[in-house]
């Protein structure tokens, strides 16, 4: 099938979120960001029916609605902090989560940049990442692919990367499962040795510029194919119905 | 039953500098903002506190009082991050034990149930095992993973802000969240509850499910009637949160001129006053 060539940049990113998701089945996906969000419902709507979506408190609801607007589907479970965390440690959920720093081994931070004890800035904390990336399949999602997120070393390991999870032995191994990170420019994805791998560029994104923007050596395979557009009817979706105020051009605009 | 109620200066004269206290709610949701208040206003001071953080994490960084903080994490919800944590952190005058979310939790479970620990896989291969040296790692005797033995969070106090509760002490969550209160007063010491509304004890279940009493009163210390009493964090469905007033929190935080006079007005002024909207609490 041929894609939509008037789709921009955050649509595209938009079906690279769906493609991520679209196999997973009948588990908690989790998805922080606008494109994340749009991408999670629009896989759900077209692809992936058995998917469980929350309202962002403690509902998970059917249905299909615009990112910035209340659900009106039917509640089908109450899933308070507690239960979500069983969900967590259960393994039934797939997360993407926005990274402050990523590295080359998919290490990630959330929690303070700089000296830990006196941080030249401090984030979030490491809300669930610890535990999300050693329970169930995690993938990221960065707006701005740049050195200032992919970085040779993070600064405060808060999602566990590969070398550190086989570090820890299989306690941290038999659940982990680093998925995939979508970028502005990009789809990356990890080598058999765990490495960050160039899946595909963006249409319009030449491999030297993702190249430049990534603070590690990038592991690029010899043919590195386009991310695909997105179809007519899922640019007719996201536009019509899933984001009709155009949020995600607030998150990557182009 | 021994009617428990108090005021939010009775609970603060039983707090000792020192003391592990532990916040309910989450974020910047039904936090007991009241009782927070009560302890900037206090002597009390060199605690250890145990949150998922909120503003009342960024106002007791603010005034000092925080030697320690245990937490996953500090964010305003709708405004990610807290001015006054972000800055106690940057200058290093705040010890932190930081750990994973579900972690936290299990911590409280642990003191609740008076574990020393309990399982867990998260936290292996992350810095919390390195930024928490005393952490430790426990085998399986069953043959099975090696896992991360999280410590008891005992806790000397817990504060938590409900929906309703009766002058007992059992205490109601009527918005869509129980969040962890019920384990921090378990895992307390002391736990005082304050409320939106004491009522009649037959009046909690005159319309709610039994399973909104998350709190029994054999875990509470003491009640606090405090309409208003999470401002400006929510309290769903008695209220949403301030955004405005949460806004101008961030706002003031961003300078110590402009601080002083949020002080000055709305926290230990000698003419202070909360601005608490008028809330029309439902019966």
């Amino acid at each position: 099938m041929t894609g939509d060539s008037t789709a921009t940049r955050a649509e595209v990113c938009v079906t690279a979120v769906v493609d991520a998701f679209r196999d997973d089945g009948e588990v908690l996906a989790s998805a922080f960001g606008t494109i994340p969000a749009i991408g999670v419902r629009l896989a759900r709507h077209l692809y992936a029916p058995d998917l469980m979506i929350s309202d962002g408190e403690s509902r998970l609801v059917g249905g299909t609605w615009a990112v910035g607007t209340r659900p009106e589907g039917d509640l089908e479970a109450w899933v308070p902090f507690r239960t979500i965390f069983d969900l967590v440690w259960h393994g039934s959920r797939h997360v993407m989560m926005i990274p402050s720093q990523l590295d080359v081994h998919g290490n990630m931070n959330l929690s303070a940049v700089g000296d830990y004890h006196k941080p030249k800035a401090q984030l979030l904390g490491v809300r669930g990442a610890p535990g999300n990336t050693v329970c169930h399949p995690t993938s990221y999602w960065v707006p701005r692919h740049s050195t200032r997120v992919f970085v040779p070393k993070v600064d405060m390991v808060s999602g566990v990367g590969h070398d550190r999870a086989r570090a820890a032995g299989p306690g941290a191994t038999r659940y982990h499962d680093l998925r995939v990170v979508v970028t502005d420019l990009a789809v990356l994805g990890f080598s058999a040795e765990g490495r960050v791998r160039v899946r595909s560029v963006h249409p319009g994104v030449t491999v030297d510029r993702v190249r430049e923007n990534t603070g590690f050596p990038l592991d690029v395979p010899d043919d590195v194919p386009e991310t695909r557009l997105p179809t007519v009817e899922e640019t007719r979706l996201i536009r019509e119905v899933l984001d009709p105020k155009g949020l995600r051009d607030r998150e990557v605009s182009g | 039953m021994a009617d428990k109620r108090m005021t939010e200066a009775e609970v603060i004269s039983r707090l000792r500098s020192g003391m592990t206290v532990g916040i309910g709610g989450w974020g910047s949701r039904r936090k007991p903002m009241s009782l927070v208040r009560a302890l900037l206003r206090s002597d009390v001071t060199d605690l250890t506190v145990v949150s998922y953080g909120g503003p009342d994490v960024g106002l007791l960084c603010a005034a000092g009082k925080v030697r320690k903080l245990v937490f996953g994490f500090v964010s305003l919800d709708s405004i990610a991050l807290d001015p006054h944590f972000r800055a106690a952190r940057q200058s290093g005058s705040i010890e932190v034990a930081e750990y994973d979310e579900g972690m936290l939790q299990w911590g409280l479970y642990a003191a609740a149930l008076k574990l020393p620990f309990l399982p867990t896989r998260a936290g292996l291969g992350s810095d919390v095992m390195t930024y928490n040296p005393g952490l430790r790692t426990v085998a399986d005797p069953y043959g099975g993973d090696e896992l991360v033995a999280m410590p008891a969070l005992r806790l000397d106090v817990a504060l938590v802000h409900m929906n309703r509760a009766d002058a007992a002490g059992n205490a109601q969550f009527l918005g869509p969240d129980p969040y962890f209160d019920d384990l921090y007063c378990l895992a307390a010491e002391q736990a005082f509850v304050s409320c939106e509304k004491v009522v009649p004890t037959a009046e909690l279940t005159a319309t709610a499910h039994p399973a909104t009493l998350r709190i029994n009163r054999m875990a509470v210390t003491g009640v606090v009637e405090a309409p208003g009493g999470a401002h400006f964090t929510s309290c769903t469905p008695d209220y949403e949160r301030d955004e405005e007033f949460q806004r101008e929190y961030v706002r003031a935080a961003g300078d110590p001129e402009s601080w002083r006079e949020f002080e000055r007005r709305y926290l230990t002024g000698p003419e202070s006053r909360w601005p608490i909207p008028n809330l029309e609490v439902p019966a």
